[in-house]
């Protein structure tokens, strides 16, 4: 309305001038994709999975104005989340698709392993990191093969990954942690543990990541196909769309994702314990779903990573300043999920 | 000329005798309606022009030179697109999306290149209108209608400038009213010059567009004619064996 409180046109209907109608369509045109815009927004979860955040915060910040809205609290919460978030944009990859990927925890734990590895041998910072990654990529790449190539369901083949990649990194840590980093041991550590203007790298490296993911998935033909293979893999197949070639991507993707999440927190801990990431790929997939991506496929972004991964931080964090006891984190976590899911479903039924 | 000629074509599964013998001629302009029982092998004659597998015997000839498929590419690339019973969309995503899938347009330098919706959006217009269709190119397929879904992988066949275009069962899984929408974009398809195979089991639709009929039975052909010289009660004569040829 304000928009065409403004259009001339409309104030004076009988001008003479030219184009007084066409004027006025276009704004109207323009208002109503205005809308349309909002509409969308309105009715996509990420949205009020954000407005969820902010009440929460605001919730908290009114209760606990001492200890939840400081610049500390702020640093943690959001470190927290940073290498949970970084693990979901991969997951998200891999649930666009249709697929899951289980592995993720394990993956991690070994990539961990293989940096400690490295450095312990006293190697330089870079060998650990292109190992670390190596490793994951490596993880993903068979995962990927096999669901891909060979057909099985991705759910027993990253089960079988989820075994397989922790006992690995049992074995080659000789169930040791490995804490002597070796001459670049500093270097490493900086690159996780460290901070930039008042933010962790962790975080820094989450929202470049995000933006990059948001980026290929939105704008560009590799992003397209990934929602078309989760959207009906049949008749991308049929329309000349290189599925399985998508699938291995992302599985690869995927891991690789893990093993950057394990080269950053195994930097800020100092040390690699094989148990790293044990039990983190249902937080990840929690954030996934919490942030609006479908099980079933073909639905997601990359923004709905991250505020999933925020929202379940949040509440962690809430939860632990309210003083309740943390064994009840779970509970809550569990129940946000359920719910995010029936939101769903209800708004999907409604616009149907 | 004939656009595409099938001479002689059989197809064996096994002990399983699916075609045999089989001559079939598409021209441009025209629509042929291929019916037969379930098992008669019209998905199998199909098939065998779609690229999904070769025949075991015989020859295909693609504006007279011998053609090979090995893959549905290898069809699509010579010019002979299918459009599916099931329509083969992705519902997640729009229209426009569909109709440019694993061909879509890009802008950009080198390799630093990105969708270019608005000129894909654009140009599925331009499709769309073709059709005579009221299909939205940025709405997703999802909320679309059977006829508008229809539309979309239409226009699919239309982007490629396609020569020929396989239509099974169009008219299977949508409403009445729709029915006459899709028989409509299958007149235009036509007047364009396109060959059009009309692959169904409803005789009213058959006879209302087609101009040619192909009738297959157990693998045989019993009839190829204009439709003016057939009628209904012939066809089904002929597609349950009361009639043996025609």
């Amino acid at each position: 309305m304000i928009l065409m409180n403004h259009d001339p046109s409309v104030r004076d209907g009988a001008d003479t001038s030219p184009t007084p109608l066409g004027r006025r369509t276009r704004a109207a045109l323009h208002m109503k994709r205005g809308l349309a815009f909002l509409r969308t927004w309105f009715a996509a979860q990420p949205f009020w999975v954000t407005v969820a955040v902010l009440i929460i915060c605001a919730v908290m910040s009114w209760l606990e104005p001492q200890s939840f809205p400081t610049r500390d609290n702020f640093f943690n919460i959001t470190r927290n989340f940073a290498y949970i978030g970084i693990m979901a944009l991969g997951m998200m990859a891999v649930i666009i698709t249709g697929g899951i990927d289980l592995s993720v925890g394990s993956v991690m734990g070994l990539a961990g392993i293989v940096c400690g590895l490295v450095l312990q041998a006293g190697h330089s910072w870079w060998l650990a990191v292109l190992a670390g990654l190596g490793s994951g990529a490596l993880c993903g790449l068979i995962n990927g093969l096999f669901v891909a190539y060979v057909g099985l369901p991705s759910f027993v083949v990253t089960l079988g990954m989820l075994a397989a990649a922790r006992s690995f990194a049992v074995v080659l840590s000789e169930n040791k942690m490995i804490y002597d980093f070796g001459p670049d041991g500093d270097i490493f550590n900086a690159i996780g543990g460290g901070e930039i203007a008042g933010i962790s790298n962790m975080v820094w490296l989450l929202l470049i990541m995000a933006f990059v993911f948001g980026f290929v998935f939105r704008f560009t033909p590799w992003g397209r196909h990934v929602y078309a293979v989760g959207g009906n893999e049949a008749a991308a197949r049929l329309a000349g769309v290189a599925v399985n070639r998508i699938k291995l991507q992302v599985y690869t993707l995927c891991a690789l994702t893990a093993a950057i999440a394990a080269v950053m927190v195994v930097g800020w801990q100092g040390s690699a314990i094989n148990a790293l990431g044990t039990g983190y790929e249902l937080r990840v997939i929690a954030s996934t779903v919490i942030g609006g991506a479908n099980l079933m496929g073909g639905e997601g972004g990359a923004y709905a990573a991250l505020i999933g991964a925020t929202l379940i931080e949040v509440i962690r964090n809430s939860l632990l300043m309210a003083g309740i006891d943390s064994n009840w984190q779970g509970a809550f976590v569990g129940a946000f999920i359920v719910l995010a899911v029936l939101l769903e479903r209800i708004r999907g039924s409604r616009a149907d | 000329m004939a656009v595409l000629e099938l001479k002689r074509i059989s197809k064996h599964f096994g002990a399983i005798e699916a075609l045999s013998q089989v001559d079939f001629e598409l021209d441009g302009g025209q629509i042929v309606g291929l019916m037969g029982d379930n098992g008669a092998g019209k998905s199998t004659l199909v098939k065998i022009m779609a690229g999904n597998f070769p025949p075991s015997d015989g020859e295909m000839l693609l504006d007279g030179q011998p053609v090979h498929f090995h893959k549905p590419v290898d069809a699509r690339v010579a010019g002979i697109e299918v459009v599916y019973q099931d329509l083969a969309l992705c519902n997640n995503l729009t229209a426009s999306a569909n109709v440019f899938l694993a061909r879509e347009q890009t802008r950009g330098f080198g390799p630093f290149r990105i969708l270019d919706d608005r000129a894909m959006n654009e140009r599925a217009r331009e499709l769309f209108a073709e059709l005579k269709s009221e299909t939205r190119p940025a709405e997703k397929v999802r909320t679309m209608s059977g006829g508008q879904r229809q539309a979309v992988a239409i226009a699919r066949t239309h982007l490629s400038r396609a020569k020929i275009v396989l239509m099974d069962e169009p008219t299977a899984a949508i409403s009445v009213r729709q029915v006459a929408e899709v028989l409509d974009l299958l007149r235009r398809l036509r007047d364009q010059g396109m060959a059009v195979v009309l692959i169904s089991h409803r005789m009213p639709d058959v006879f209302g567009v087609a101009d040619r009929i192909v009738v297959l039975r157990r693998g045989h052909k019993v009839a190829d004619k204009p439709i003016e010289a057939s009628s209904p009660e012939e066809v089904t004569g002929l597609i349950t064996g009361a009639i043996r040829v025609a």
